[in-house]
């Protein structure tokens, strides 16, 4: 069963935090920038040096390798990244372009020439295509128009409804925390409280 | 053909070339006459005393100087790699990591060609000892240097792309993959250049050397050839030595890019 456990977890920056996300629940996350969301997320996913422990149900993330960790999470930074030129080599099988509004034109287009918006939401495919078993979302919606942010937000509580992943989802828009999340916390002077 | 030698009057004239450059550089502002004369008196009074030293050491042949001169070359020779690093590694690293590639692959290819290739006796004769591991280091120094800078600082320019594909379960291995191939290559570079250019386009330092001190020409480029395959080889090992070393110290036990490692 993927439930997210994190146990005095800290990403050096903030004081240690207990919590537990269960299989199916989102939570949400706010706080101003440079509260340490990002860092808490990076550290959740294994990117930097922290304290404590985290668990995808029975598993923890330090009696594993790194890389097997990483892939049973599913951790979308603020900004998407592309390595390679064109955006079709990026991703293993052809993903679900429809569902979040593109089409399969954009495989053969180049990264740099791409909208911002388009960026983000081939972003949110290529991380669901790893089949991920808990979801870590930075913004996901930050560069959207409402239809699309609609969109990408129906199309990852799908994924979490066939897959039950615990999502961890850091928005600054009241309303979509709202609309997505049941418990809510807030980063505030290096505490994450529950709001 | 006997060598002719130098008299320092012969010297004085040819620097009177280079004070007339000086002098040209101060009536049309160009600012470069005081590094230039500088650089000049530097490579008099540095040329001159590793001449003398040498003298000394031809003389005696002692094994125990020969390698102090060595490790001597070898710690200035890091010195300089070091210091030609953008984004270098912070503490020991950022020494230790091109100061012992540059061992391992200058110091190896000197005692190979001087055990099975050239074979003097005793092994450690400093005719052939000092020069050789001199031209190494050299080259070596310059590739190492090169390979470094570029690995490091194409890891800081692209770290959300390896951290994308760390995010997608790809070990560190893969992730920096390409970077480190662009590393490796910017260090071959100016070898394969030189090589390639050997003979056509320029006669190469020492080669024109064996020839102004009367070595057949056809000796003189054996010689040459002999120097730029063991450069070649040098630099490519040492480069992959401290590409391989480099990228291990990008990452730690956990396979996360620690850039926190470097500094400016």
């Amino acid at each position: 069963m993927p439930q997210l456990r994190l146990k005095q977890f800290s990403p050096l920056i903030l004081e240690p935090l207990d919590l537990v996300i269960d299989e199916g629940e989102t939570v949400t996350l706010s706080g101003p920038s440079g509260s340490g969301k990002s860092q808490l997320l990076r550290a959740i996913a294994d990117l930097d040096p922290h304290n404590g422990t985290a668990w995808i149900g029975d598993s923890a993330a330090d009696e594993m390798p790194a890389p097997q960790w990483r892939h049973k999470v599913g951790y979308l930074p603020a900004e998407s990244s592309w390595w390679e030129e064109l955006v079709g080599v990026h991703f293993s099988q052809t993903p679900q372009l429809h569902a979040l509004g593109l089409t399969e034109t954009i495989l053969h287009s180049s990264v740099a020439h791409i909208s911002s918006g388009e960026r983000q939401r081939l972003a949110v495919l290529r991380m669901l295509q790893q089949q991920p078993q808990i979801l870590l979302l930075d913004e996901p919606t930050a560069n959207l128009d409402p239809h699309h942010t609609l969109l990408v937000e129906e199309w990852i509580l799908k994924y979490q409804q066939h897959h039950g992943a615990p999502i961890l989802w850091v928005s600054h828009d009241p309303e979509q925390r709202q609309r997505v999340g049941v418990r809510h916390f807030e980063i505030r002077d290096k505490q994450v409280m529950q709001t | 053909m006997t060598l002719i030698t130098l008299t320092p009057f012969d010297l004085a004239l040819a620097s009177s070339l280079v004070l007339l450059l000086a002098l040209l550089s101060w009536r049309l502002q160009l600012g470069v006459e005081r590094q230039l004369l500088i650089a000049a008196v530097r490579s008099a009074v540095q040329l001159i005393l590793i001449g003398f030293v040498l003298k000394l050491l031809f003389a005696q042949s002692n094994a125990f100087f020969i390698g102090l001169l060595a490790l001597l070359m070898l710690s200035v020779a890091g010195f300089e790699v070091m210091s030609r690093q953008q984004r270098r590694f912070t503490g020991l690293w950022g020494y230790g990591i091109g100061a012992l590639s540059m061992f391992l692959s200058s110091f190896s290819v000197a005692l190979i060609t001087l055990w099975v290739i050239l074979q003097p006796d005793p092994w450690y004769t400093p005719q052939y000892a000092i020069p050789l591991l001199g031209m190494l280091l050299g080259n070596t120094m310059t590739g190492i240097a090169l390979s470094l800078d570029n690995l490091t600082r194409t890891a800081w320019d692209k770290r959300h792309q390896i951290e994308a594909q760390l995010l997608l379960g790809h070990d560190a291995r893969q992730a920096i993959g390409s970077i480190r191939r662009e590393a490796l290559r910017s260090g071959l570079i100016p070898i394969i250049n030189s090589m390639a250019a050997a003979g056509i386009v320029s006669l190469p330092g020492m080669m024109t050397g064996q020839i102004l001190a009367g070595s057949p020409p056809l000796e003189a480029a054996k010689y040459q050839l002999l120097i730029m395959f063991l450069i070649a080889s040098g630099t490519g090992l040492g480069s992959m030595a401290a590409i391989w070393s480099g990228s291990n110290r990008l990452f730690d036990e956990r396979q996360r890019l620690r850039l926190d490692r470097l500094t400016k």
